[in-house]
């Protein structure tokens, strides 16, 4: 119980605070924008939040898989677009098989990856530097790949395109949600078990009681709402259950774990035996595979590619939304669930303005509002850690 | 006895500077060299050369009388050398258990298995009588001392034949620089060879069997702790003409 004691204190004095900066975030948002705008808390309108997340989203994963080193990647944009671009010429013009295209697109986002990693590791030059001359090359390719026409449209009843148009029926949701709630507290009272078994200690049985009720409560009103509408629709599952996965990917294998070190501390995790250029590498080749996908899921949402796509303000959403969620940009700290909540508070704001008729001058300004914001949480949280070294 | 650790000769320049010029030094099994000198003197740089966090420039490393090459950190644990370096190096992100297991997780396949080192961290720690109330948060809530104990509890989770300590009680307390001495001697009676490093000659003549003086980057002397007064050690660390 001590130990509960002394972990609350550590969130209040503000050195752990988590996912409760953005959470409220997110609450004073909702409550804002639906006392203004009737619609705002509509199925209708939050479906299509759900729809908008996905793509971004996911690209922002990816960007937190190079964050948690304190690095940066700034050409997840141009990455996805590009990657979208070779996925549709192979499948539009060359007619390889979807499945194929959309594997193609990954292994390209992949070698990307890699190749920064390398730039990066092997030559040391700043992540900084190489990425953002991989923002503009990349782009500058996908411009070259798509040619004169400037656009190119993947069939409306194409399996791609078909991706972003797909509803679970009511009855798989609730079973989907069922089951999510079911393995989460199997996974609960099999860990208490566990713990016992090795004697360890372990949580008094509220706790985890009232997190699987929380849990099952959550997902009830998602689903409530979004079967009000047409459904939940696939993108939206595709998107969180790569968000679980990759979180208990990075917090349960010895790569990830090594990921949180090196962001920690490098030289620490090198003086440990750890090889930091692998670990280096390997989160580079994470990010380009993933926003290879965001790319996937933006492409298939405007069933099209177009000199646009992976352009705009996707790259500065995707990081965003990482920062906003609680990944700390000096390295080490932050969950994937931080895309998540990071890209529900920005495409919420967006939506919320979008529907009250603002100017998109100030939707820009209240975003970065929101940034600032997170960023200074970061920060003080690192001034206020004792001789930091991360 | 063919000492477990010699080194022969070693030479390390920064720049102009020689933090090493042609130093020796032997540690043997179940037992506690003390390396001693004033600030400067190359003592971290010494040890950095045969914990593998630097090379040196010249000179030979031999582990039972054969030579060895280490190229980094991971070469000297291989050969069971293991340090907590003056600046502990800890993953202030990580919690202590993630910071005992780092670079050495207990696995199956790529997963970690965590219940497994907790278990086992708990049980070490226990065992070196080290007490931190809450081992699964960051090691950035501990105190200076838990953070110590942490480092020193790290260094044996390789199962290593040489500990090397750099300073390990230039930032404890009274109470805490006991545990730590007393750790030191438990180390030893496992048939450890510890080399540590101190500025105080106290815990050196309560703990080592002898003591070996850098100065200037060279050998300034080397006693047996039984036979060596303090005065003997200072006159060689300061150069005053005593011991070699
Ligand atoms: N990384 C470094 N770069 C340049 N000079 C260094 C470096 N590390 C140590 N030195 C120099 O080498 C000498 C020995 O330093 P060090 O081994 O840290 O001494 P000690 O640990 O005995 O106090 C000092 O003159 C120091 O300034
Ligand atoms: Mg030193």
């Amino acid at each position: 119980m001590k130990a509960y004691a002394a972990a609350a204190r550590e969130r209040l004095t503000g050195r752990e605070l988590g996912a409760l900066p953005v959470t409220a975030a997110l609450a004073v948002i909702m409550i804002v924008f639906s006392s203004l705008n009737s619609h705002f808390l509509s199925s209708e309108n939050l479906t299509n939040l759900a729809l908008q997340m996905a793509a971004t989203g996911t690209i922002s994963l990816g960007v937190i898989m190079v964050l948690l080193l304190g690095e940066i990647d700034l050409s997840v944009g141009s990455v996805s677009g590009l990657c979208a671009v070779v996925m549709t010429i192979q499948t539009v013009r060359h007619g390889l098989h979807p499945l194929l295209a959309v594997l193609l697109a990954l292994a390209a986002g992949a070698a990307i990856g890699l190749l920064h990693g390398l730039m990066f590791t092997r030559i040391g030059m700043p992540s900084f530097v190489v990425t953002l001359s991989g923002l503009i090359g990349w782009q500058g390719l996908l411009i070259y790949l798509l040619g004169k026409g400037g656009t190119i449209n993947l069939p409306f009843d194409g399996s791609i395109a078909k991706l972003s148009d797909t509803w679970l029926p009511d009855a798989l949701s609730w079973t989907l949600a069922a089951v999510i709630t079911a393995v989460y507290a199997a996974v609960a009272v099999l860990t208490r078990r566990a713990r016992a078994g090795l004697d360890l200690p372990f949580e008094p049985v509220l706790r985890p009681a009232l997190r699987i009720t929380a849990l099952a409560a959550l997902l009830a009103i998602v689903v409530r709402i979004l079967t009000t509408d047409r459904g939940v629709p696939l993108t939206l599952v595709i998107f969180a259950s790569l968000v679980v996965v990759l979180d208990v990917l990075i917090r349960h294998t010895v790569a990830g774990r090594r990921m949180y070190a090196v962001g920690g501390n490098a030289e620490a995790a090198r003086r440990s035996g750890i090889n930091v250029t692998r670990v280096r590498t390997l989160a580079f080749v994470a990010s380009g595979t993933i926003a290879a996908f965001g790319g996937v899921l933006a492409a298939s949402r405007l069933s099209a590619v177009n000199q646009n796509s992976g352009g705009s303000d996707i790259l500065l959403n995707a990081i965003a939304a990482a920062v906003i969620g609680g990944v700390s940009l000096f390295g080490g700290r932050g969950r994937t669930y931080a895309a998540l909540l990071g890209i529900l508070v920005i495409q919420s704001i967006t939506n919320g303005m979008l529907l009250l008729n603002v100017d998109s001058s100030v939707r820009f300004m209240v975003t970065a509002l929101v940034l600032a914001l997170a960023v200074a949480l970061d920060s003080l949280a690192r001034k206020g850690r004792p001789e930091g070294l991360g | 006895m063919a000492a477990l650790l010699a080194v022969r000769g070693v030479i390390k320049r920064y720049g102009p500077v020689r933090a090493l010029a042609g130093v020796d030094l032997e540690v043997r099994a179940g037992e506690v060299v003390a390396l001693v000198g004033d600030n400067g003197a190359g003592k971290s740089t010494l040890i950095k050369v045969v914990s593998g966090v630097t090379h040196a420039d010249e000179g030979v490393i031999t582990l039972d009388g054969r030579p060895v090459t280490v190229r980094g950190p991971h070469d000297a644990q291989a050969l069971g050398i293991s340090t907590v370096h003056q600046d502990l190096a800890l993953c202030e992100n990580l919690d202590v258990v993630a910071n005992l297991f780092l670079g050495h997780e207990q696995r199956r396949f790529s997963w970690l298995r965590e219940l497994r080192m907790e278990r086992t961290a708990r049980d070490l720690l226990a065992s070196l009588d080290v007490r931190i109330p809450e081992i699964r948060t960051p090691v950035a809530a501990l105190s200076g001392g838990q953070r110590q104990s942490v480092a020193i509890a790290r260094a044996l989770i390789g199962e290593p034949r040489l500990v090397i300590l750099d300073e390990p009680t230039a930032a404890l307390g009274v109470e805490q620089t006991a545990q730590v001495l007393a750790l030191v001697r438990r180390l030893r009676d496992r048939g450890l060879a510890v080399l540590l490093i101190s500025h105080n000659l106290v815990d050196v003549t309560a703990v080592s069997d002898r003591v070996a003086v850098l100065r200037l980057g060279s050998n300034a002397g080397e006693f047996t702790t039984r036979e060596a007064t303090q005065e003997m050690i200072v006159a060689a660390i300061t150069g005053a003409g005593y011991g070699s």
